[in-house]
This record gives structure tokens, C-alpha cells and sequence, in this order.
């Protein structure tokens, strides 16, 4: 399932959901990104999607990962908007038969979803504003992925 | 009338997030080439690092034509989580 919502969301109660009702998967990992308040520089956070497209990306990589893990299951759930520090942005739950492939797909949706999925992030800070790009670890996480 | 859609920092450069350009320029170079004439800032960040085109939400690598009711994105470096 890949929901953009603009509220606020608790993951605890989305793991909760994730979990119940499964026979087969013997592992469900998680991940949950925060945004950071960087000592005071960032007051909100605001994310812009491409409404249609940004879901359509999100569910080829999704697509991918499920493929390539061979998950059960997967959950992304991603905030766009204006986000105030320490709230959840992103949470991503991969379900799977054994742990390896749960992990490694959680770890995988994230490199995609950092910097291959439609969002673009700006910081509105004391000091005005400034979009962020992405960083050279973001690049060099992603080709993890992408060398034979 | 093609529609034309701004995303990230590119907004802000343009002062603009969409608009209409009737009649539809005949391709994506073509619309580069006019939103250039009117504001050479916008035209050279069009073709900056990492910009992606993307045709009726498709992606688009090089130049491609535009049909009448074309909807053109330009689309910076992404950045989410």
C-alpha cells in the first residue's frame, strides 16, 4: 500500500496494522524517518510532490523491491506538506518469509525513495529558506544497489 | 494548450508553480526555447544538473514532440524521506 498523506501519522499504529492477520511472513522490518530540527535552523519542512506521478514512481520501485525480495507484503507512507521537526516523514514496512530479505528491502525502498521518488524538500529555517538536495551518499547508497 | 508544471527550486526561480501556453509549441525543446525567450534565468536552469522531463507523467529522455493538450513537467533533483 502507498499512501501521500498530509497529517500526521503515528507509526507504532502503522506497524500494528502491518503486522496483523499474517500467516506466512516470519519477518517485518521497518524504518521511520524523522525530521530533524538541525539545532534551530530548520523550523518546518515543507515537501512537494507531483500528484499522479509522485504515487506512480513510488509503486515501480515498490514493485521492484517486492520482486526482488520476494516480499509478502510492503507498506510506504510518505508525508507531504509542512512537517514540523520531530515528526514522522516517511515510514516504510516490508513484510517477507525470513528476516535477511525484510531488512534488505527496507533498506533498499529507502535508497529509492530518497532520492529516485518525485519529492522535493524545502527548509524554512531563521535564515529564510533553502531546498534541499540530494547528497553524494545519497547517490553512492542508491548504486549499492545498481552494480552487478 | 499545453499545460507546463514547475517542482522544487525551479518554482521559485520562475515565480510561477504552472501555466497554459496556447497554441502548443511543437515539442519540449520548443517549449524550452520560448520559456528561455521570455526569462534566460528559467531557460538555463531547465537544462541545469539533473533535470528530468516528464510528458503526460511519463519520463522523457531528449527531445520529444508535444500533442495540443501536452502536460510538460520539469523535474529537479529529487529529494525525499
Amino acid at each position: 500500500m502507498i499512501t501521500l498523506t498530509e497529517a500526521p501519522f503515528d507509526p507504532g499504529a502503522l506497524l500494528g496494522g502491518f503486522c496483523r492477520e499474517r500467516a506466512e511472513t516470519g519477518a517485518v522490518a521497518t524504518f521511520t524517518g524523522l525530521a530533524r530540527a538541525e539545532g534551530g535552523q530548520a523550523r518546518v519542512l515543507e515537501l512537494e510532490a507531483y500528484p499522479g506521478f509522485t504515487e506512480a514512481r513510488i509503486a515501480e520501485i515498490a514493485e521492484m523491491a517486492r520482486t526482488r525480495f520476494s516480499l509478502d507484503d510492503l507498506m510506504i507512507l510518505h508525508r507531504v506538506g509542512r512537517i514540523a521537526p520531530g515528526e514522522p516523514i516517511v515510514f516504510v514496512a516490508t513484510a517477507a518469509r525470513h528476516r535477511r530479505a525484510a531488512f534488505e528491502a527496507c533498506d533498499f525502498l529507502m535508497d529509492y525513495l530518497k532520492s529516485r521518488a518525485p519529492f522535493w524538500k524545502k527548509e524554512h529555517g531563521p535564515d529564510g529558506a533553502r531546498w534541499i538536495e540530494p547528497r553524494d551518499q545519497d547517490h553512492a547508497d542508491i548504486a549499492r544497489w545498481e552494480t552487478p | 494548450m499545453a499545460r507546463v508544471l514547475l517542482f522544487g527550486p525551479l518554482r521559485d526561480l520562475a515565480g510561477w508553480r504552472e501555466r497554459t501556453i496556447e497554441p502548443a509549441p511543437a515539442s519540449v525543446s520548443a517549449l524550452r526555447a520560448l520559456l528561455a525567450s521570455e526569462d534566460r534565468e528559467l531557460g538555463e536552469a531547465l537544462v541545469g544538473p539533473g533535470v528530468q522531463v516528464a510528458l503526460d507523467q511519463v519520463l522523457v529522455r531528449g527531445d520529444a514532440p508535444l500533442h495540443p493538450k501536452a502536460e510538460v513537467a520539469f523535474l529537479p533533483p529529487m529529494s525525499g524521506g
